[in-house]
């Protein structure tokens, strides 16, 4: 990989002058970060504070209190429309609708773009064409054809239903990311494979998968963090008990009673926030990498 | 007995033909290059004996088998790719067994042939090592050990050495010959180098523009090339073409036109001279190393060695010989000299032509007359 060298616009000026504008774009940099970290510091600042700060101070001030009970209330004992179990019942919901809606849709995604790219057959690239249209395909598009397969299949409201629909929905994306890997790879070595009495299953499983890591990682968290933050499918397709945790933070802040619990409301939001965040953090590195990794040597 | 027939072999991409009417019959033991400029489908021609592209017309057959729709892992063939192929994320060891393990090769077995094949190619202590690791002549060698691994009843290398520097491409030339000679197996071989082609082949198959121009022994398509392409292709620097027209009388000769109302004559055999016709024009091909200084003491030991003069316009040493561009008959040629007696630019020299040597071509129909 080619090293990265830093570019210094300021290089060419004097001492003292590239010293001041230094400082000058440091300052601006600090205040845009600050800026946009601001509303996620409130929401942190807040899940810490008890109601009483909360509602004589305000939503946005320094603490003067300090309490967890808000995590332990959001997550266990919260009254989410009409049930009193907080929010782990749907993070749970989440759990089971993100992981084999990823899985599925990130394998069916690469052998997709196996086969577009190392099989290809008269009119896959139309094919394919067609394919990455729906990753310009806005969601609430096809809600009302969702809606009649979905009462068809006899998956309303289920999760089972919101899996086929991430699983589908996702397609798009997953295809286009792994096929657009696999074209690098020289098709010599399917030449080679195929010369050596491999057969398509076995070229894909001994020299396509081995080759596939920096990929199906991107793909994986590209769609782990979609499909967990999806909030269309969610509230128009699930109700009640069966609703994925974006679904329920609505019902949560809508359902209350008399006062708004900013403190309990925030410590939801952030544990729902928190699983893409993990991935992004353990997975970040490769993610990069992935994505601007060219050709295979 | 022939190891593969290829019978009017047509090949097209859409409505562009890339083969056209190819035959060729390889005889078991033989050692085939195919070779011609980029482009003329030589390539192509070897991907579809191999398998990996269709047959639009015309038959192949391996031993006595027609294979135009035989998948290519049930040809009996291997292959060497010109990228190599090797299999990134396998070891060595990994490259070689992947097609045993495809055809389900007893374990004892794949390791005695790994063992076999390591020893053959001097590998063994790569085997445990990842592609990435090795450098260009040892991935070479991996690749040639995992064809190597089979026993197939033909071989296939797509310009093998083209991927590697100079030096090391002429070791590796002289590795495959060598090897060639211990197994004797039957192999076509693909390259653009002519020199590659003269010293491997047993047979060499010139293409061009999708046609076999010329199938023969090397020292034949050097002597005796079918056309004026195939003596151009062949040979470095190349064999020069300069007009000229047959004697109509006197001893059988041909006449180059030295500017107006100069003429040089060039004898010719009476047999070649008879054969094209006095008053015909034709090209005359003749190598630089048939084109040297004229040394009156040497004027005897060589039938058919005539003379001319030429302006000397460059002169480029080489070491072993040096090569000068001369004017004839209004065409740049190159002469071939020996380094003490090379000449000086701006020189008139003579030349000796060894006409037993040359060769006449249809200015119409480049073909050889």
């Amino acid at each position: 990989m080619a090293e990265a060298t830093t570019f210094d616009p300021l290089g060419a000026a004097g001492s003292w002058q590239r010293h001041r504008a230094r400082l000058i774009v440091h300052a601006l940099l600090i205040l845009f970060a600050l800026y946009y970290l601001l509303p996620l510091g409130v929401v942190v600042l807040n899940a810490f504070r008890d109601l009483p700060d909360i509602s004589h101070n305000g939503l946005i001030g320094l603490p003067r209190s300090f309490s967890l009970d808000a995590w332990s209330l959001a997550w266990s004992k919260f009254c989410v429309g009409g049930t009193c179990a907080g929010i782990e019942p749907f993070f749970f919901n989440s759990v089971a609708m993100v992981v084999p809606a990823t899985i599925i849709s990130t394998a069916l995604g690469s052998i997709n773009g196996y086969v577009l790219s190392k099989w290809r057959f008269p009119g896959s690239g139309l094919l394919f064409g067609f394919m990455t249209l729906g990753v310009f395909m806005p969601g609430q598009m096809v809600l009302l054809p969702w809606a009649r397969v979905l009462g068809w299949l006899g998956l309303t409201n289920t999760t089972a239903g919101l899996v086929l629909i991430h699983c589908v929905q996702g397609l798009s994306f997953t295809t286009l990311f792994c096929r657009n890997y696999y074209v690098n790879i020289p098709d010599d070595l399917i030449k080679a494979a195929r010369i050596d009495g491999a057969g398509f299953w076995r070229i894909y499983r001994k020299i396509v998968l081995p080759l596939s890591p920096p990929i199906l990682i991107v793909t994986v968290i590209w769609q782990f963090t979609n499909i967990w933050n999806e909030f269309l499918f969610a509230v128009i397709f699930s109700s009640g008990t069966h609703q994925p945790i974006t679904a329920a933070l609505i019902a949560l802040s809508a359902g209350g009673t008399s006062v708004h619990q900013y403190n309990v409301e925030s410590a939801a939001v952030l544990i729902a926030a928190l699983p893409p965040l993990l991935v992004y953090l353990f997975g970040g590195r490769y993610f990069l990498r992935g994505l601007t990794q060219g050709a295979l040597k | 007995m022939a190891s593969l027939t290829i019978r009017d072999l047509n090949k097209s991409f859409g409505s562009v033909p890339v083969l056209k009417g190819i035959d060729l019959e390889v005889r078991t033991g033989e050692f085939v290059v195919l070779v011609g400029p980029s482009g003329c489908g030589k390539s192509t021609l070897l991907a579809m004996i191999a398998g990996l592209e269709s047959v639009s017309a015309g038959e192949i057959r391996i031993g006595e088998r027609i294979v135009n729709d035989v998948p290519p892992k049930d040809r009996d063939i291997a292959m060497v790719f010109q990228s190599y192929a090797l299999y990134p994320t396998m070891s060595v060891r990994g490259n070689i067994t992947f097609g045993m393990e495809s055809r389900g090769v007893p374990k004892k077995a794949q390791n005695e042939a790994v063992a076999r094949v390591a020893s053959l190619l001097q590998i063994e202590s790569l085997l445990a090592r990842k592609p990435s690791q090795l450098s260009g002549g040892q991935r070479q060698r991996v690749a040639m050990g995992r064809a190597l691994v089979r026993d197939p009843a033909l071989f296939l290398f797509d310009e093998p050495l083209s991927n590697l520097d100079a030096k090391l491409r002429v070791e590796m030339r002289t590795e495959i010959k060598k090897l060639y000679q211990r197994l004797g197996k039957t192999t076509i071989y693909v390259t653009h180098d002519q020199v590659e082609a003269m010293t491997l082949a047993s047979r060499i198959a010139v293409m061009h523009q999708g046609k076999l121009q010329q199938f023969a022994e090397p020292r034949r398509v050097y002597d005796r090339p079918a056309n004026m392409f195939v003596a151009g292709f062949m040979g470095s620097p190349p064999m020069n073409f300069l007009p000229a027209e047959i004697a109509v009388s006197g001893p059988a000769a041909v006449v180059l036109s030295q500017g107006i109302g100069r003429t040089t004559s060039l004898p010719l055999p009476d047999e070649v001279a008879a054969g094209a016709g006095g008053g015909r024009a034709v090209v005359l091909g003749i190598r630089p190393e048939n084109l040297t200084r004229h040394d009156p003491r040497r004027m005897d030991e060589k039938r058919y060695l005539g003379t001319i003069e030429a302006p000397v316009e460059v002169v480029e040493p080489m070491g072993a010989e040096t090569m000068a561009i001369v004017r004839i008959a209004g065409r740049e040629a190159i002469a071939r000299f020996e380094p003490d007696t090379a000449p000086a630019v701006g020189e008139t020299v003579t030349l000796a032509v060894d006409m037993a040597k040359a060769c006449l071509f249809d200015p119409k129909t480049e073909m050889v007359i």
